[in-house]
């Protein structure tokens, strides 16, 4: 039968030779399989930074306290200083929100400049049922929407759960400024790229706190790693009734709320 | 090898090839070195400079200051959120000097009446409270004290003295509702200070027939919502009504 020269080799070529023939191309094969794979192990070893830095032993959060935030928009004003943001009102990492649930029952919200400059009142006092202040910023989602929606990969979470813009490869297409649903991206008019809350990434690396926390003066802001069991924001997820902003979504948030009204959105 | 295998062999190997050349030049050098991502990039954004040293740093050099800071009510003010970012200033201090605020602009930022601000924080109203002196011509920014020994209550009920200044009661002591026995200034747990406990009591200011000011608004008594006590709907060291 034909088929048993594939089953028993013919007696004029020894199987060693086939096997010498495979071994052969695959010797040239597999050095440019593994250089093309970029065995991450192996790349890893060597580009090691300094090591001082392990992103995988921290995973960061922050929580907020609306009933301490007095509006200052302090936070507002360091973060556009630490991370040069522009100037001009339209651009914020993080800004604060003045509530103000009238009477009528109808919600007003607002934010001049981000609050940096401070809130003239516009509405009677008596004519207010409540009203209260909201930081807002980069949720750091978990699943976040503007991670899955950028075509080239230029967004993306770190190990330490930060999500970051890859400013060399970001394209400008601005999915993600439309995927996020907490309004935490713009386009930056200088590069075109996205932009966004870092939790002051480059601080909190070398040990310091986000530029926003270090400067609220009433600790409405706590900056922490959630794995931790003893930091201030675990006191605070722990003795405080947390809201995340739009459950609904899964996003899964990683700022927390505490004191949140329903109104906020 | 049979004529079909091979040049399969040769094709899939071309194919295989071609991939992997043009994945090492299309393919950004650390990309997926910790995830779907250019771990370059992280370390770019890592490197960014510090523009806020933190008062960590502005202790090292200014121990004095911190020492009273540390005690003062501002404790939790970090320097920086009124000198402004400092960072600069650590690395060149002959050189850089924060800015200091000393007019009266800055402070009503935290300070100036908002009725959006939560019950109690200290706030005045900038237009009546000593107009054109400069905040610090009174009070130390380090250690902010009201320029007066606080009232006796306030030194413990803060909050309430806090929000009471502010609001339409400001002019009454806290002795004009509370009964208090000189026994609670010692042992405030165990003697305590009287509470109103009538709608009479409030009538004698608010009551169509009381014999106080006009200016103070009045109610009748027997049709004003008789059946509750006059703090079930109005809190009477900040009240609302108008």
């Amino acid at each position: 039968m034909d088929d048993s020269k594939h089953i028993s080799p013919p007696a004029d070529q020894p199987a060693s030779e086939s096997r010498r023939e495979f071994l052969h191309t695959f010797s040239l094969a597999a050095p440019l399989l593994l250089l093309g794979l970029r065995i991450s192990a192996i790349e890893a070893l060597a580009a090691e930074p300094d090591a001082a830095y392990n992103a995988r032993e921290h995973y960061y959060g922050m929580g907020i306290d609306v009933s301490k935030c007095i509006g200052c928009g302090r936070c507002a004003d360091a973060c556009k200083n630490e991370n040069d943001v522009p100037r001009e009102p339209y651009y914020f990492r993080t800004w604060v929100e003045r509530y103000v649930i009238g009477a009528d029952g109808e919600t007003d919200v607002d934010s001049p400049n981000g609050g940096i400059g401070g809130f003239a009142s516009k509405i009677p006092e008596k004519e207010i049922l409540r009203t209260f202040f909201v930081p807002k910023l980069c949720n750091q989602c978990t699943d976040p929407p503007c991670v899955q929606v950028c075509p080239v990969g230029a967004t993306f979470a770190t190990e330490d759960g930060v999500v970051l813009v890859d400013n060399d490869y970001c394209i400008g297409c601005r999915y993600c400024i439309q995927a996020c649903p907490y309004g935490a991206r713009f386009l930056d008019p200088r590069t075109h790229t996205a932009n966004k809350c870092t939790f002051c990434y480059h601080r909190v690396v070398k040990g310091l706190l986000p530029a926003c926390v270090e400067v609220c003066p009433t600790g409405a802001r706590v900056f922490g790693d959630l794995r931790q069991h003893n930091s201030p924001l675990a006191r605070f997820t722990r003795f405080n009734k947390i809201m995340t902003l739009k459950p609904h979504l899964n996003t899964k948030p990683k700022v927390f709320y505490a004191q949140l009204d329903e109104e906020v959105r | 090898m049979t004529q079909q295998s091979s040049r399969l062999l040769l094709v899939a190997v071309t194919l295989v090839v071609g991939l992997v050349t043009a994945r090492h030049f299309l393919v950004p050098k650390t990309f997926g070195q910790r995830g779907h991502y250019r771990a370059a990039a992280v370390d770019a954004i890592e490197k960014l400079p510090i523009r806020y040293a933190g008062r960590e740093a502005c202790a090292m050099c200014h121990a004095e200051i911190v020492a009273t800071h540390s005690k003062a009510r501002h404790q939790s003010v970090a320097c920086e959120v009124c000198h402004g970012p400092a960072a600069a200033h650590t690395e060149s201090p002959g050189e850089i000097k924060p800015p200091a605020p000393r007019t009266r602009g800055y402070c009503p930022l935290c300070h100036g009446y908002d009725p959006t601000r939560p019950t109690g924080f200290p706030q005045i109203d900038p237009v009546s409270h000593n107009p054109v002196k400069a905040c610090i011509s009174c009070h130390n920014p380090h250690a902010p004290e009201p320029p007066h020994v606080p009232e006796e209550c306030g030194a413990c009920h803060g909050q309430i003295a806090r929000s009471k200044a502010v609001s339409r009661h400001a002019q009454l002591a806290c002795v004009q509702c509370h009964i208090t026995p000189e026994k609670h200034k010692v042992t405030p747990r165990l003697v305590h200070p009287e509470k109103p406990r009538t709608r009479e009591f409030c009538g004698t200011c608010h009551a169509q027939d009381a014999r106080s000011s006009t200016e103070i608004l009045r109610i009748d008594m027997q049709s004003h919502n008789s059946r509750y006590l006059c703090w079930q709907c109005h809190y009477p060291h900040q009240p609302e009504g108008d």
